[in-house]
């Protein structure tokens, strides 16, 4: 290909349409505290798996909210449950338990 | 009066004349059987049926390496003392209820071992008295149960060895008594016999637990109206005389034995629906947990023995962390394990994620049924299955065990490299993720091996992987393994002899899990306990009034209570806290339970501190990341962590 010297950048729009209400309910159904996150971002920055990989709880809620729901489960497959950002959030969300029903509700696709 | 009774009666049986050749008993009716036997008889025969079924089930669904092992440990002499001694002490005397609670170990061991032995000596009579007309094979079943209707005395001939069988069988229907009067009693105010909470019976259960509140008292009845005739010791005699005041000279006791035997019926086709199941069972769970097998299905094969061995004795829900809120009792072991038998999966993965996991129903069950496990087991059928994604583990594992070494270490030793063997001399260091969030602990356990000059290698400086307790708690047993491969990749090149670790999680799983070859695993308690043995650390008295907490999972987990205490105890003067060592309470962070919400633990946090603080400590000291962290949120006093407490005591 011709290098132009400058490129595409993927589209970032976000398409609210596709956010999934009835799994999100049902998300919030088995894990309430989803609701309570307030993307203050504590859990990622102490996140073990972190250091690896992009790992972020906070990004995973939000990317839900977005629609883009492969996305979100990219963002924690690599979470290994150490509890750490359970421990540092403000807001006392019960991370592991959200995260693990995350992946129950929208990783059954897979 | 009584006497002349008894031979006014007898001289009315024809039969007596017959037997004039004197034998000490005569049998009371021509035939061996009377139609009340029929309820007993029913219900035992069910109740038989259903057992030998059961056995055959749980045997066929345990695979054949384990039944190998579970045969072998009959013979083995080691294991076969120990399941005597067990069987003794757990299902009959409840020595490990005795020890906490008195009044609760009376009662629990009247009931078990005083109809134990009621069943005993009733069959050793038939053995010894049964006249020879009456064949043990039309009645084996049920003479030992009703003997005194079957068999009677004859007036006059009664000998020394058959009065003491009639005074030990009195004994022991006292005896019983006694435990269900407290029953009953524990019914209505537990508190007293040291229960804050009881267990809610279910319907068949209170059927069961109704007949057997009957069935001795009947008994006594029973055989109160017959002693004049069968012969009986100071209770049932005493009784008959009483009896006869009331009711005049002919006694009808036939209605008795009726009852008796409707009640004895009733409980035994009741009991594989209750938790009365466990009189049998915990034998065979006894039986495997010696054997050393481990469940790996929450309720089918060995579980399933463990399941039924649980006597929902409710001790399980005072231990609970969780019974600070009383609608968190429901969470409780003994409803997990009356669900387990119920097959609800609903309401059992609801409870079994709400677990804290600290172990103490497990410390403190009679018969060490072992509900966290079942509880992990029931996690994995649910968890396991998650995806997940630990690509990253093969390409970062080797710079995670880059050594980075301590201050201590020679420079030069970086450059030698992980392949010399390990040497017991060198230390690795591994904080995990827990101590990293407190980094206090870190920086003190470094002070700890810079001050006694220990060559460390700090494994997880720059931030390590977890060490796979979190995953294995959450049922992700496969995701558990590639870490814990990982890991043990890490420490095996790193060639160190011990490992230290600051977290009693981490310490937990690389004990148990790694199996690491020629590696110590140490707690970093028992590692400065260590030093202070061999003098590499001399610390000083600084009369500061501290408190041990003991994690669950370092105390009840692994069982470390002393080391850590005998240092605190060098350094400052340790006061007791409300419950210790085995009874030592969750400080509500922990990692075990899946969907404990963070007010719920709050107020665990609270009772736990409150606990500790009933001596007016000037600080709470533990040894667990986890621990320190939650305690500090909602303590009034200082918390410091172990190695804090014994930096600041170094004398120079």
């Amino acid at each position: 290909m011709v290098d132009f010297g400058f490129g595409i950048v993927p589209s970032s729009r976000i398409n609210l349409d596709l956010f999934d209400r009835a799994k999100f309910e049902a998300l919030a159904t088995l894990e309430p505290d989803v609701r309570k996150c307030m993307a203050c971002g504590s859990c990622t920055a102490v996140c073990t798996a972190g250091t690896f990989k992009a790992t972020s709880l906070r990004a995973a809620i939000e990317e839900i909210q977005n629609g883009r729901e492969k996305k979100a489960l990219e963002m924690i497959s690599g979470c290994q449950l150490c509890g750490k950002c359970f421990m540092t959030c403000p807001r006392g969300i019960n991370t592991r338990h959200l995260i693990l029903s995350i992946v129950k509700i929208y990783g059954e696709e897979k | 009066m009584s006497l002349l009774d008894i031979s006014t009666l007898a001289a009315m049986f024809p039969a007596i004349s017959a037997a004039q050749a004197s034998p000490e008993v005569i049998d009371r009716i021509p035939s061996s059987y009377s139609d009340f036997v029929i309820p007993f008889v029913a219900g035992m025969v069910f109740f038989l049926c259903w057992v030998s079924i059961g056995c055959v089930r749980i045997f066929m669904k345990i695979g054949p390496s384990d039944q190998a092992k579970f045969w072998k440990s009959l013979v083995n002499p080691v294991t076969a003392a120990k399941n005597v001694k067990d069987l003794f002490c757990d299902c009959l005397f409840h020595v490990k209820i005795w020890k906490r609670k008195p009044l609760l170990g009376y009662m629990h061991s009247a009931i078990a071992f005083g109809w134990f032995m009621l069943i005993v000596l009733g069959h050793i009579e038939v053995a010894l008295f049964l006249p020879k007309h009456l064949s043990p094979r039309a009645g084996g079943l049920f003479y030992p149960i009703f003997y005194r209707y079957f068999v009677w005395i004859n007036p006059g001939h009664e000998t020394l060895r058959g009065s003491f069988f009639f005074f030990l069988m009195d004994f022991f229907l006292l005896y019983v008594l006694t435990g269900i009067a407290l029953a009953v009693f524990k019914r209505f105010r537990s508190i007293v016999l040291g229960m804050k909470n009881t267990t809610r019976p279910s319907t068949p259960d209170r059927i069961a637990l109704y007949s057997l509140w009957l069935i001795f008292p009947l008994r006594l009845l029973a055989e109160s109206f017959t002693a004049d005739l069968s012969g009986g010791s100071f209770l049932t005699l005493g009784m008959n005389h009483l009896l006869h005041l009331v009711f005049g000279d002919s006694l009808y006791f036939q209605p008795f034995w009726w009852a008796y035997s409707i009640c004895l019926g009733v409980f035994f086709a009741a009991m594989p629906f209750t938790r009365y199941m466990h009189i049998l069972t915990e034998v065979l769970w006894i039986l495997f947990r010696n054997a050393g097998l481990k469940p790996s299905h929450p309720r089918k094969g060995v579980s399933e023995a463990e399941i039924y061995a649980c006597s929902s004795c409710g001790l399980c829900l005072d231990a609970c962390p969780m019974n600070v809120q009383r609608k968190n009792l429901r969470f409780s072991s003994v409803y997990f394990i009356r669900f387990l038998r119920r097959h609800n999966e609903r309401k059992i993965n609801a409870i079994a994620d709400k677990c804290l996991m600290c172990g103490k129903c497990l410390a403190l069950c009679p018969v060490s049924v072992d509900a966290p496990a079942l509880r992990r087991a029931q996690r994995r059928t649910v968890n396991n299955l998650l995806p997940y994604d630990y690509s990253y583990l093969a390409r970062t594992s080797a710079p995670a065990a880059a050594p980075f070494l301590g201050s201590a270490a020679p420079a030069t030793a970086s450059a030698s490299g992980p392949v010399e063997a390990p040497s017991a001399e060198k230390v690795m260091y591994f904080a995990g993720c827990m101590s990293h969030l407190t980094p206090r602990i870190i920086k003190a356990v470094e002070g700890l091996f810079k001050a006694s000059g220990t060559d460390y290698v700090f494994a997880d400086r720059d931030g390590g992987i977890c060490c796979g307790r979190p995953l294995l708690l959450a049922g992700k047993t496969d995701a558990a393994a590639e870490v814990i491969e990982a890991n043990k990749k890490m420490i095996e090149e790193a060639g160190c002899g011990t490992l230290v670790l600051s977290c009693p999680i981490c310490y937990k799983v690389f004990s148990e899990e790694y199996s690491l070859k020629g590696v110590r695993v140490l707690h970093y308690t028992q590692y400065v306990k260590e030093l202070v043995g061999s003098g590499r650390l001399r610390l000083r008295n600084g009369g500061a009034k501290y408190v041990y907490h003991d994690p669950c999972e370092l105390g009840r987990g692994m069982g470390v209570y002393s080391e850590p205490r005998e240092v605190l105890g060098l350094v400052s003067d340790l006061v007791p806290a409300g419950h210790e060592r085995k009874e030592s309470l969750c400080c509500g962070g922990s990692l075990g339970s899946l969907t404990l919400n963070s007010r719920d633990r709050d107020k665990i946090t609270e009772a736990a501190v409150s606990d500790l603080t009933v001596n007016s400590p000037e600080a709470i000291v533990t040894a667990c990341p986890l621990c320190l962290a939650t305690f500090s949120r909602k303590s009034p006093v200082k918390v410091r962590d172990f190695s804090e407490a014994v930096l600041d005591n170094l004398s120079a």
